[in-house]
């Protein structure tokens, strides 16, 4: 029994680095809990319902390029029977969800996944303007 | 069980029979099926005129430059390698070089705006390896910017110059961003688009409108109708090197 420190030594330190993203998160404060993202204004709801945009909104955003680039198909009738512009920029960013920085990459960023550059082209309303809607007016 | 041969074989050619039969009905169906008579009158050709007597009245008017350039967020890039063009002017004896007889050449203004050709047989398309690039029904020949590889292929086929490749981030270029249509992104090759977005919203492309002379008339070359093709009758019209068998749809009247 002369190695029983060593050997508590070691399994201590097997356990301290097992328990270290505990740890981490505890001294970071972190939560699980995902971004909270703003709500819409009210009478306003996405193209689809929401349990669909989350699984599925990549597949819709693909048919939607598509559709418009290559088919012409410049409008998307919802499930609902609402038509919409095809328009990642002016439909999906200007009319609810603001800007990319607060919508897209807050949810992206939390569940580690790159999104497709899509902004090297696409452009996104400008985040100070679409966060504070007083402000802008009082300028004007 | 056991076969015989005369079952093994009578089976072997039903067998082959069966699976010959759907190839076999196809063949009489096609025979028995009349050919739809192609309806060329109902095709359309998008194309454009470009007055040249009009468009020299007005001579250092850029207002369809312009026009084009805030509505399609296309980068003034000062180094002429890396420009960016989709409708731009050019010397006469580079757009028509053959018309430079002694008194034809007073008939043309010395620069001409010049844009893609939205040619009937696209020479860009044959080439482009990824289909980046492709005649749409209307005859626009369009760009799809999420597919081009920038390997410039269609640079090098379009004898009219119509293609650019980003070699840089167009953004610092632009003044303002117009956020109503995309920029481009560096390693892609763009041009005129015949403002199909426009077109989608039932308005004329951005430079047939912004034109104070009403020199661009825009319309359906097959249209026999239409004020293009009425133009066209009456007007001594030229196409850029037509030799080369592209057909392009846009019309200089002289």
């Amino acid at each position: 029994m002369r190695d029983k420190v060593l050997i508590y030594a070691g399994l201590l330190l097997v356990l301290i680095l097992l328990t270290y993203p505990v740890w981490q998160g505890l001294a970071g404060r972190t939560v699980s809990a995902g971004p909270q993202l703003p709500q819409l204004a009210k009478g306003k709801h996405c193209v689809a319902p929401v349990t669909v945009m989350k699984k599925a909104h990549m597949q819709l955003l693909m048919a939607w390029r598509q559709g418009k680039v290559r088919h012409q198909q410049d409008h998307y009738t919802a499930y609902d029977g609402t038509r919409y512009r095809v328009s990642l920029t002016g439909t999906c960013l200007a009319q609810c969800h603001g800007n990319k920085e607060d919508f897209c990459e807050r949810c992206h960023a939390y569940a580690g996944v790159a999104p497709l550059d899509c902004w090297g082209c696409h452009t996104s309303p400008a985040k100070a303007m679409a966060k504070t809607p007083g402000a802008a007016q009082e300028a004007q | 069980m056991k076969l015989t041969r005369k079952e093994f074989l009578r089976l072997s050619a039903a067998a082959v029979v069966a699976a010959g039969s759907g190839t076999l009905a196809r063949a009489f169906d096609r025979k028995e099926a009349a050919p739809a008579p192609a309806k060329a009158d109902a095709k359309v050709r998008l194309g454009m005129a470009i007055d040249l007597k009009k468009c020299g009245e007005a001579p250092g008017c850029e207002k369809c430059l312009t026009a084009c350039r805030l509505a399609h967020n296309v980068p003034q890039i000062p180094n002429p390698a890396h420009a960016v063009k989709w409708i731009w002017e050019e010397p006469r004896q580079r757009v028509f070089p053959l018309e430079d007889g002694d008194y034809a050449r007073r008939n043309f203004p010395e620069k001409l705006p010049v844009l893609c050709n939205h040619c009937t047989h696209p020479s860009c398309v044959k080439v482009c390896p990824t289909q980046a690039t492709w005649k749409r029904p209307d005859g626009v020949v369009m760009m799809d910017y999420h597919r081009c590889i920038g390997c410039r292929y269609c640079m090098a086929a379009c004898p009219y110059g119509s293609r650019s490749f980003n070699f840089e981030d167009p953004r610092p270029h632009l003044e303002k961003v117009n956020p109503a249509y995309p920029t481009r992104t560096i390693g892609v090759v763009e041009k005129c688009n015949f403002c199909e977005e426009r077109l989608a919203d039932g308005q004329l492309p951005a430079c047939v409108a912004a034109c104070p002379q009403q020199a661009l008339t825009f319309g359906d070359l097959n249209d026999e109708e239409g004020a293009l093709r009425r133009l066209l009758a009456n007007r001594f019209a030229l196409q850029r090197r037509p030799e080369l068998g592209n057909g392009p749809s846009i019309f200089y009247l002289i």
